[in-house]
């Protein structure tokens, strides 16, 4: 650890914090409706989709268009994707993709993951890449970011029949926010050095005489929005350590600005829009406070060399660089790791599977605790709203009344769907991830705790509709492509509609007005609380498959065994 | 003041112990055990280990694997013994209530004016049944009085042991079942049908048989599910995981984990606890007619309470006398005090008290020629004809016509002067106001037709009061007082007894609006009232408590009835709700925080073969695996009994602000819940490794 290092985490998280209220405010001004500067751009599309942006929905009518959207956008995909050997675009002449390749690539960008099975290079087509994923790429962060303001109206709301209109937040989320800021993100990128063409790759001789194939494309454009959706799903199979993706330290700084900001700024709109913007910070601290200490412990344990390196006389002095771009060192390696796991964004600029056994685990924990550090576009805070719900049910009875928050009672419906939400984590990660070690063993590359890791690394992405992959495991099979795309499912869908029934249930209670017997939801007593809850729902759910991944694997290095 | 009953049962009454005992055995019957789901897990998984133990007879770990079973066995009958126990406090306290209308016979008749009774049981009465009860008959049921008046000596049920007077109309009519005529004739007409009057109800809630699950327990019912189910999935898929090292966990470790693991010990006192909760209640003399009134109380905002009875003594005190200006004060003393000799109410007294406390006067010898004229409605004044001197007190307007009176001119309300008003010196009107301002109520003074000055007579606050309202303040509670003085009276006495704020010239149509308004900004309203007009104002708000000596309307329309009728217990009505809720959340936090222990203890023991590098997380270093898994499990088991003291009582409850108590209590529970398991898991491996038990 040095200094360097130091100041680099924390100029990033200033920057982030400093962002929040910004782009905060602004996405509350859109949501609000009070945004109009792209005003005809906006109505054009709501009179060529026939939606009357007046009418507002219950939330059974606004989950069933999101469902029915994001079924269509499944559909699209899948097609393109079996198609794209007929499509144009297709300079490389890439075939068909397999059925089951096809239909875990379609879950997987519809449900925000983008984890990837496929090499996107050596697999789809231009068209592909752009109509299909790109697409996917927006209107999946726009989904998540409609699920978390129509969250927000519920408690925002009294006695309201409905949450918003699901067609108007979604376009308002694509055309105000996540369409100027791709634009210029990519532009950005350009200038940075990222390609941006429809040419086919080019062959080149390298100094040592060898033919190498060089790959691009419309790369700049992708990039972008995989940044800014918590999407992840890089244009090349090696993501964002691949220097036509991420070309200088200023594109990786700018690139990890983007992977964080939208999310962490949506804890301020949430505090804009309940009329109190120290509950949208008290959920920011709670979230902040649980990225630093990720951030410091994987910094902490990437600049310790592998012992045994050191045994065996190299060396030790810069820490453990297998699998880091030495463009980026380790402090930047880290912050992205850390942010990408928390955020569910799934991009990498550095191998986690290389990471030191506790580096490793920050990132895997970051998952485990359900996505809720910042998380995904919308996704992580309504996932972070969900926990609060049960992090204020056990506080309201400590106090010695019925638990509200924002001044609503939170009953036994809104206990039943959040611990639903919850219940599917453990599901998805320990049930489906338990049926692929059974089924495919032969999956696995290394034997012992890491192997173990490496699967539950995978399943803990795919739940968490992260995206990003531990390496080191075969997941284009035909079982693990469906299990994995049943977990994709899970952890996008039974999450959703929870979050949104509970919405729904919200905006119809009449609000309490606070008193001194009511308990502060924007102090740091409640920060606590609900880091208390979440580490302890997290870590009560995973600490015996942790205690065998890396944990014993930890402990077997300090006896000087390796994996 | 009421009389509380004795009836403070020690916490481990050795013949509830007994029973106790027996029923734990009877409620592990699936079809009781369903109604709390961790316990019927637990059943489901004790049975599953006793089948595996028997099948594995003689093999490696049957040692263990018996004694495991056996502890999985005790967990659930520990969990019913909490139950049992509660239940059986809940019964002695029933059995008091109920002592009092077992076995009445009741006279039932036709019609108000028939002659010939008929005798039947009294559990046999419906609704609408007309009973005859004369002096020394036990009353029924409950019902109303619709004929007659009679003194009802009501302590069966209040403790309270002066009779009262119940008679047919007006806002003394009804009379509770189980509570004995002592002079006169009444008819009744019996409004609860048999097993739904208030102490049917109240025994039901007390027994826990046919207890209903209040919201707050229903919702927290779910989160204990839904706990279970997670680690259900953890261990249930933990084989697999560990399949990949290799590593094999027997079937019964499983078990043991996955029963450390899910809330026992919160699943296994939750009903205790609501069932302590409601005998609590029944303890300060209060029924409630649902659980769900009392968790509602401890969500009170906003409490209603009446200013005479509750946050002023019923009578007025005598405080000062203003004399007019021309007018000794020893003098209008003198004149007061000779004039409330004979007045044996409390205002009376308190002039004397005060003119002795202030002047030193004295009581005249015995001989002197006095005639006390009392009071009547119509002069509206009292007063005493001493020596041939005439002293009358009295409301100004009463005293200012017998002053012109006596001088021989006619009041003239209408003329002003600069030193007369309407009649009345203008000094004298400015004492007047000046006492009604401070809330108090002038008394005026006249010797001999000349006006002599003013007594303030002032609303005595209840001593103590205002700390308690100060008290309900930090606990977030507004106090509203319900009077029909005049807003400026009612102001003064607001600020005195520190109430937050008032309804001044009330009707119960005002009340009834303020509880609604109250109401449409969300907040939750208690109040409590006697009369049939407050009826309406009970069933609206979201607590209404209504007076044991009130209608029966009134107590039909409120969801709680205090028996020994007095209004301040609204305050700990509030308290024992929210100590309810605060015991349930205490403990699951407690509950849930001894995972943690439980893990490191279970989770090495279980991977060591294949692992021995966890032994690093056996933090307690326990001796052997066998040990830890069966330390685990015989924590689990004895912390419910440990614990049985806690659920009865309820966790301490000292009125703060919620952050406060939140503090305290996760300091207490949570961290405290963090910490005890590994005590006391190891101290249970020290004693298994000692005894050679594993």
């Amino acid at each position: 650890m040095d200094a360097a290092g130091i100041l680099q985490i924390l100029i990033y998280i200033a920057v982030i914090t400093a962002l929040t209220p910004l782009l905060g405010g602004y996405m509350a001004k859109v949501y609000e409706g009070q945004a109009r500067f792209l005003g005809p751009a906006e109505r054009g599309l709501y009179k060529v989709c026939g939606v009357d942006p007046a009418r507002e929905q219950h939330w059974t009518g606004y989950a069933l268009s999101l469902l029915a959207f994001n079924l269509a956008g499944w559909a699209l995909l899948f097609g393109i994707q079996r198609l794209q050997g007929m499509l144009p675009l297709n300079p490389a002449e890439m075939a068909a993709v397999p059925p089951d390749l096809a239909f875990n690539a379609a879950v997987s960008f519809m449900t925000n993951t983008n984890w990837q099975s496929y090499g996107g290079e050596s697999t789809l087509s231009y068209l592909t890449q752009m109509i299909g994923l790109t697409v996917q790429n927006f209107v999946s962060a726009a989904t998540g970011m409609a699920v978390v303001v129509a969250l927000i109206r519920g408690f925002a709301r009294t006695n309201a029949h409905t949450v918003g209109n699901f067609y108007v937040d979604l376009v308002r989320s694509t055309v105000y926010i996540l369409l100027p800021l791709s634009f210029v993100a990519a532009l950005f990128l350009v200038w940075q050095g990222v390609p941006q063409n429809f040419d086919s790759y080019s062959a080149a001789a390298t100094l040592e005489g060898a033919n190498q194939v060089i790959a691009q494309g419309p790369v700049a454009s992708q990039v972008a929005i995989k940044q800014l959706g918590s999407n992840g799903g890089g244009f090349f199979n090696v993501n964002s350590s691949h220097p036509f993706e991420n070309p200088t330290p200023l594109s990786n700084i700018i690139e990890m600005t983007f992977l964080l900001m939208l999310a962490a700024a949506l804890t301020n709109t949430f505090g804009r829009m309940v009329k109190d913007q120290r509950q949208g910070w008290a959920i920011f601290a709670a979230m902040g406070l649980m990225l630093i200490v990720g951030l410091g412990v994987t910094y902490w344990s990437e600049t310790n060399a592998n012992p045994a390196m050191v045994v065996a006389g190299m060396d030790g002095t810069h820490g453990n660089m297998e699998g880091k771009e030495v463009r980026f060192g380790i402090a930047n390696s880290t912050i992205w790791a850390t942010a990408t796991s928390a955020a569910s964004n799934g991009s990498v600029n550095s191998m986690h599977d290389s990471f030191m056994p506790l580096g490793g685990l920050v990132p895997m924990v970051n998952m485990l605790l359900g996505e809720v550090i910042f998380g995904g576009v919308g996704a992580g805070l309504y996932g972070m709203l969900i926990m609060v719900i049960v992090a204020v049910f056990i506080a309201g009875l400590m106090v010695g009344r019925t638990p509200e928050y924002l001044g609503k009672k939170i009953e036994a419906k809104e206990v039943k769907l959040a611990m639903l939400a919850i219940l599917i984590f453990p599901v998805g990660v320990l049930g489906l991830g338990a049926a692929s070690l059974l089924g495919a063993p032969g999956a696995i590359q290394d034997a012992g705790p890491h192997g173990l890791s490496e699967v539950l690394y995978g399943f803990a992405s795919a739940t968490g509709n992260n995206g990003s992959a531990f390496a080191g495991w075969t997941a284009n099979t035909l079982l693990n492509n469906t299990l994995l795309g049943i977990a994709m499912l899970l952890g996008r869908f039974v999450v959703i509609i929870p979050a949104l029934a509970i919405a729904g249930a919200v905006a119809a209670k009449k609000a309490v007005p606070p008193s001194a017997g009511t308990f502060p939801t924007h102090g740091g007593l409640f920060v606590v609380l609900l880091m208390g809850v979440i580490l302890v729902v997290g870590g009560l759910t995973f600490f015996p498959v942790l205690a065998l991944g890396p944990i014993v694997e930890h402990l077997m290095l300090g006896a000087g065994t390796l994996f | 003041m009421s009389i509380h009953r004795p009836k403070e049962l020690s916490l481990f009454d050795g013949a509830i112990l007994g029973q106790a005992a027996k029923d734990a055995v009877v409620k592990v019957d699936p079809r009781q055990l369903i109604r709390n789901p961790v316990m019927f897990a637990t059943g489901l998984v004790a049975v599953l280990s006793t089948a595996l133990t028997i099948r594995d007879a003689g093999g490696e770990h049957f040692a263990v694997m018996v004694q495991i079973s056996a502890w999985l066995w005790f967990t659930v009958l520990f969990a019913n013994f909490a139950e049992a126990i509660a239940e059986g406090r809940g019964k002695a306290q029933a059995a008091a209530l109920r002592g009092t209308k077992s076995s009445a016979m009741a006279k039932k008749v036709a019609s108000v004016d028939a002659r010939d009774p008929q005798v039947l049981p009294a559990e046999t009465l419906k609704a609408g049944d007309l009973v005859v009860c004369e002096a020394g008959d036990v009353i029924p049921s409950d019902g109303d009085v619709i004929a007659g008046i009679a003194t009802v000596d009501e302590s069966a049920i209040t403790g309270e042991s002066a009779p009262v007077i119940r008679e047919s109309g007006g806002d003394r009519s009804a009379v509770t079942g189980g509570t004995r005529v002592v002079s006169d004739r009444i008819v009744v007409q019996i409004t609860t049908n048999p097993g739904e009057s208030f102490l049917d109800r109240m025994i039901a809630l007390v027994e826990g048989a046919k207890r209903q699950k209040t919201p707050n327990e229903i919702a927290l019912t779910i989160l204990l599910v839904g706990m279970s189910l997670i680690f259900l999935i953890v261990v249930g898929t933990l084989p697999a995981w560990a399949s990949y090292s290799g590593t094999a966990i027997p079937m019964v470790f499983l078990i043991a984990l996955f029963v450390t693991l899910i809330p026992t010990t919160i699943g296994g006192l939750l009903s205790a606890i609501g069932i302590a909760g409601m005998d609590r209640l029944v303890k300060f003399n209060v029924i409630s007619k649902s659980g769900r009134s009392v968790e509602a109380a401890g969500d009170i905002d906003v409490l209603l309470l009446d200013k005479t009875g509750t946050i002023t003594l019923g009578a007025r005190q005598a405080s000062e006398f203003i004399p007019l200006s021309n007018v000794n004060e020893r003098d209008l003393a003198e004149a007061a005090f000779l004039s409330s000799l004979a007045d044996e109410t409390p205002e009376g007294k308190s002039i004397v008290a005060l003119a002795k406390s202030r002047f030193g006067l004295t009581e005249p010898k015995s001989g002197s020629t006095m005639t006390f004229i009392p009071f009547s409605a119509h002069t509206r004044m009292s007063g005493v004809d001493a020596n041939g001197t005439e002293i009358r007190k009295g409301a100004s307007d009463s005293i200012a016509a017998y002053v012109a009176e006596k001088s021989g001119r006619t009041p003239d309300w209408q003329g002003q002067s600069s030193v007369m008003i309407g009649g009345v010196p203008k000094e004298l009107v400015q004492a007047v106001e000046r006492v009604g301002k401070a809330g108090g109520t002038p008394l005026v003074v006249a010797r001999d037709g000349r006006l002599l000055g003013v007594i303030h007579l002032k609303d005595i606050i209840k001593p103590g009061i205002r700390e308690r309202f100060a008290t309900l303040r930090a606990m977030g509670i507004k106090t509203v007082m319900v009077t029909g003085d005049n807003p400026l009276t009612a102001a003064a006495i607001a600020a005195e007894a520190g109430v937050d704020d008032f309804l001044a010239e009330a009707t119960p149509e005002k009340k009834l609006d303020l509880i609604r308004e109250t109401q449409k900004g969300g907040r939750l309203v208690a109040m409590c009232g006697d009369g049939s007009n407050d009826a309406p104002a009970l069933a609206q708000a979201d607590v209404g408590v209504a007076m044991n000596t009130g209608t029966q309307a009134a107590r039909e329309a409120g969801n709680m009835v205090d028996l020994d009728s007095d209004p301040t217990k609204l305050i700990e009505i509030v308290m024992i709700g929210k100590q309810l809720l605060m015991s349930r959340g205490s403990l699951t936090t407690f509950s849930i925080a001894n995972d943690v222990a439980k893990y490191f203890a279970i989770l090495p023991a279980l991977f060591l073969a294949s692992y021995p590098q966890l032994q690093a997380l056996n933090l307690m270093n326990l001796a052997s695996p066998q040990s830890a898994i069966l330390s685990a499990i015989i924590f689990n088991a004895l912390i419910i009994v440990a614990l049985i003291p806690l659920a009865l009582k309820g966790v301490e409850y000292k009125p703060a602000s919620a952050e406060k108590l939140l503090r305290r209590n996760l300091l207490i529970y949570g961290v405290g819940g963090l910490v005890v398991p590994f005590i006391g898991i190891k101290v249970i491996d020290v004693l298994i490794a000692a005894l050679g038990l594993a």
